[in-house]
């Protein structure tokens, strides 16, 4: 499975302002530590800032900081600003879908958009960035 | 600011292996999770459970034959706090022992402040005596609080994968 390239940027830009308690980054920093764009990761983190996930912090030092709950968000609830993962228990059709074989395809797909969206939901920040450690 | 941490206070509990006394408190706090009273069904685990040996209050000698099976409560003196229910089992579908956990509850007033980790590393505890390393547990996909809580605990999806069908 692949996620789209803002998701990641949400991710790992989360995952670092997340980590410890008031850390404050500048969008430079992540984007440096991730080699990803300085521009597209701005897009992003004002995404956040617009749900109340992070929040500027003006002037000298300033950046960004986690303003959410490490306990009570969940991977799923940042992936879903960016991308649906579960197209097809959304509704979305394709061409063939509608003949015998497209819903047996429809079927197994489901099933392994259902097992993504339950693992996603059940990860929450909290225990992501101890799962982080474990990989340091 | 909000605590970004999110971190309640710690509830002090004791965990021991359930006594008949309990039985009746861990009805009513799985009533409280599920809305369901199964009297039966708990007073007959209990059964299968602890009351298999002459002294369930025997928590230390870890006999294969008595003590494979775990029924244990959270108390705050007489008062049952939670419940976690676990055994080992060897060799299904060719898996080397290890152990299972397929209950667990808490009273909903005392949520989020460590009952529930506790039970947890009780049973892992005894698990370890018991001489297994590894714990496993089944879920509904849909039940994401508990899969949290087990997810908090670092436990990740193992190499088996559930299949059913209509009959």
């Amino acid at each position: 499975m692949k996620l789209q390239k803002a998701t990641r940027c949400a991710l790992f830009a989360i995952l670092e302002l997340a980590a410890g308690h008031d850390r404050q980054l500048s969008a430079n920093e992540i984007a440096e530590k991730y080699g990803i764009s300085t521009n597209h990761l701005a897009k992003v983190l004002r995404s956040l800032g617009r749900v109340g996930l992070v929040e500027a912090v003006r002037g000298a030092g300033g950046g960004y900081r986690f303003s959410g709950n490490r306990r009570r968000t969940t991977l799923l609830d940042i992936i879903q600003l960016f991308e649906t993962i579960d197209p097809i228990r959304n509704g979305e059709r394709e061409d063939g879908d509608d003949t015998a074989e497209g819903k047996a395809l429809c079927q197994v797909l489901m099933e392994i958009e259902d097992t993504a969206r339950a693992t996603f939901a059940s990860l929450t920040l909290d225990t992501m960035i101890k799962l982080v450690d474990r990989n340091r | 600011m909000a605590n970004p941490h999110g971190k309640n206070s710690e509830k002090k509990c004791t965990v021991r292996l359930a006594k008949a006394a309990d039985i009746a408190q861990v009805i009513a706090i799985d009533a409280e999770n599920t809305g369901l009273f199964k009297d039966e069904y708990w007073q007959d685990l209990f059964e299968r459970y602890n009351n298999r040996t002459a002294a369930p209050d025997d928590d230390a000698p870890l006999k294969s034959a008595n003590r494979y099976r775990f029924f244990l409560v959270a108390c705050d003196g007489d008062s049952v706090l939670g419940f976690i229910i676990g055994e080992v089992r060897a060799w299904e579908f060719g898996s080397p022992p290890c152990g299972w956990v397929f209950a667990i509850g808490v009273r909903n007033q005392i949520r989020q402040e460590g009952v529930g980790n506790t039970l947890f590393e009780a049973l892992c505890d005894r698990f370890r005596k018991a001489g297994v390393y590894k714990v496993r547990t089944m879920l509904a996909r849909d039940h994401t609080v508990i899969m949290s809580f087990f997810r908090s605990h670092g436990m990740m999806a193992g190499p088996f994968i559930e299949l059913e069908k209509d009959l």
